[in-house]
């Protein structure tokens, strides 16, 4: 399965490089970026500081300072590039776990979603069936990023689908659900954020204290399911 | 053997070299936004390891002494005074038991650091003690200092005060040539510069931006003439990191700094260079800057020549701390 997609290496500054698969969201390119992920994870060469896979990119940090020490000579970038090539070249192993399945509770009533009827409206939809349309299918978790815990999911279908807002919210309460372009999301902890809010999830997306802190992980598969007030009451306070 | 915060500052947090290896989870490295300064406070205190350190804005917290402690400050002067007489950065101060640490006026720079002797002892998280505002966690409480918090450190002195508050020797540690002088900061090419018009790319190189109001520890914002780009093409969200400098959907610029998100969707148009982030992280709001390019090999070797510098530094600090101390005891 594993023959070698089309990439490209580019340096990000100099002290990051990218792997980059084109300017796209596909589930095999964002599966062959997590195999990669924990292959490098795996590999643990030194100087590799953080490994970040995105929807079609690979983002590796060095720490140029180690890796000098390593190869005496300034070319850091040359030699982590070479490391890539090599690992990219291989044929690896296709072992592929099973995608963890997330059951997640939604509440899609008003007072938890602030754009649901400014959506439905856009879409010319009521405002409960944006809701249905949004639990009736899986989502991908594709990558985390932009606020701890932060998992972009996707592809919702094109009937609830909305760009940002053009001016972002100050603040957006934790657990809200949100809608971007394709994207779907749940804010783990409150923030600014421009996404569509069509709900909120009791459930903790993000916790310090926990060993890795997330809930979910780029690979696993969400299922959302509709709560009622009060069942998200209870759910919340039995966290 | 601790400190108390007698009056809290604007933004004074926790910070350490940073978080690494969490980025995948959204989890962004923290740590001090000028290392330079961060390291060179460490090594004044006598500190072989980097310890966990105060990152102070201005206006900055007043701090009491509640033990005699070895500290030293360094990065933005803030015109420190103990028990209101003046005491300079760049050297390791001898501080007696009850005397109170102020901060008194903007003299230069952005963000000052107080490192004390063999370090605080503050909560770890994922492996640093870097405050994460947004998770709430490490450093102290996950959260900016408050008055009334009280930081405990690892080791404290016995020294002759004489019946002064603190004792400084007559030295202080050359940091100029870790920050570039004439507030040019150098840029490596970015994977959407050339989405870039022409006349953009002219304007980058070639005019002056000015930091703005709301750049914080996240980013740094610019002001400048809008740049524009010949494609409107979406890009899906990649990372960034320290120093991308991003072009916002109004065409103004963005340069990542140490609290930067892990994602980002908009163009990369060019990366700062890791050897002029403390220049950055120590201009203020109103001060401009201009941008010169540079290959990645020269930055790189750029970095090394500034880590050697540092090394330098840390062995010559190390020999004429232990000189004063002894020549104290």
């Amino acid at each position: 399965m594993h023959h070698v997609l089309p990439y490209k290496i580019v340096s990000c500054g100099d002290h990051a490089v990218t792997i980059d698969f084109g300017n796209t969201i596909d589930e095999t390119i964002n599966n062959y970026i997590l195999h990669l992920f924990h292959h490098l994870k795996q590999k643990n060469i030194p100087g590799i500081k953080d490994i970040l896979p995105a929807y079609s990119s690979l983002t590796v940090v060095y720490d140029v300072i180690t890796i000098h020490k390593i190869i005496s000579t300034p070319d850091a970038y040359i030699w982590i590039t070479q490391q890539l090539e090599m690992i990219l070249q291989q044929k690896q192993g296709d072992k592929f776990e099973e995608p963890r399945i997330i059951n997640i509770p939604v509440c899609y009533e008003e007072q938890f979603a602030p754009d649901l009827h400014e959506l439905a409206a856009h879409k010319n939809i009521t405002p409960e069936s944006v809701g249905k349309v949004h639990y009736s299918k899986p989502y991908r978790v594709f990558m985390l990023g932009f606020l701890p815990g932060f998992a972009y999911m996707g592809t919702v279908e094109k009937i609830i689908s909305m760009p940002r807002k053009t001016k972002p919210r100050l603040k957006v309460p934790e657990g809200s659900v949100g809608i971007a372009g394709l994207q779907t999301g749940i804010y783990p902890m409150e923030s600014p954020g421009g996404w569509n809010i069509i709900g909120q999830t009791p459930i903790k997306l993000f916790d310090a204290n926990k060993p890795g802190g997330a809930l979910l992980q780029p690979g696993d598969h969400v299922h959302f399911y509709p709560v009622t007030v009060e069942e998200f009451e209870k759910i919340k306070s039995a966290q | 053997m601790s400190i108390r915060i007698v009056k809290h500052g604007l933004f004074d947090t926790i910070q350490d070299e940073g978080r690494y290896g969490f980025q995948h989870l959204g989890i962004n490295p923290g740590g001090a936004a000028d290392v330079a300064a961060f390291t060179v406070a460490n090594m004044l205190a006598g500190n072989v390891n980097n310890e966990a350190v105060i990152e102070l804005h201005y206006p900055s917290s007043s701090i009491l002494f509640q033990q005699n402690a070895v500290i030293a400050l360094s990065g933005a002067d803030f015109g420190a005074r103990i028990n209101d007489q003046p005491v300079p950065i760049n050297t390791p101060v001898l501080v007696s038991q009850n005397s109170v640490l102020e901060f008194t006026q903007l003299v230069s720079g952005y963000r000052c650091y107080l490192s004390v002797s063999c370090g605080f002892a503050v909560d770890e998280w994922l492996g640093s003690f870097s405050t994460n505002t947004k998770a709430q966690a490490g450093g102290y409480k996950g959260r900016k200092l408050l008055g009334g918090d009280i930081l405990t450190f690892k080791k404290s002195f016995a020294f002759a005060f004489n019946g002064r508050n603190f004792l400084i020797p007559g030295w202080r540690a050359d940091v100029l040539p870790l920050y570039s002088s004439q507030h040019t900061i150098r840029i490596c090419m970015g994977n959407e510069y050339d989405q870039l018009t022409a006349a953009s790319k002219e304007l980058l190189a070639n005019t002056t931006f000015t930091i703005t109001n709301d750049s914080d520890r996240m980013g740094c914002r610019l002001s400048g003439v809008p740049l524009q780009r010949d494609s409107n093409i979406e890009l899906i969200s990649y990372a960034v990191t320290r120093g991308t400098i991003q072009l916002l959907p109004g065409g103004q610029l963005i340069i990542l700094t140490t609290d930067h998100q892990t994602t980002g969707g908009y163009p990369r148009i060019a990366h700062a260079a890791s050897v002029d982030m403390p220049t950055l992280a120590q201009m203020r709001p109103g001060e401009t800057i201009r941008f010169a390019w540079i290959g990645v090999p020269e930055a790189q070797a750029l970095l090394i020549q500034q880590h050697r510098y540092l090394l330098q530094l840390q062995i010559a600090c190390n020999l004429r701390l232990q000189e004063f101390l002894d020549a104290i005891h």
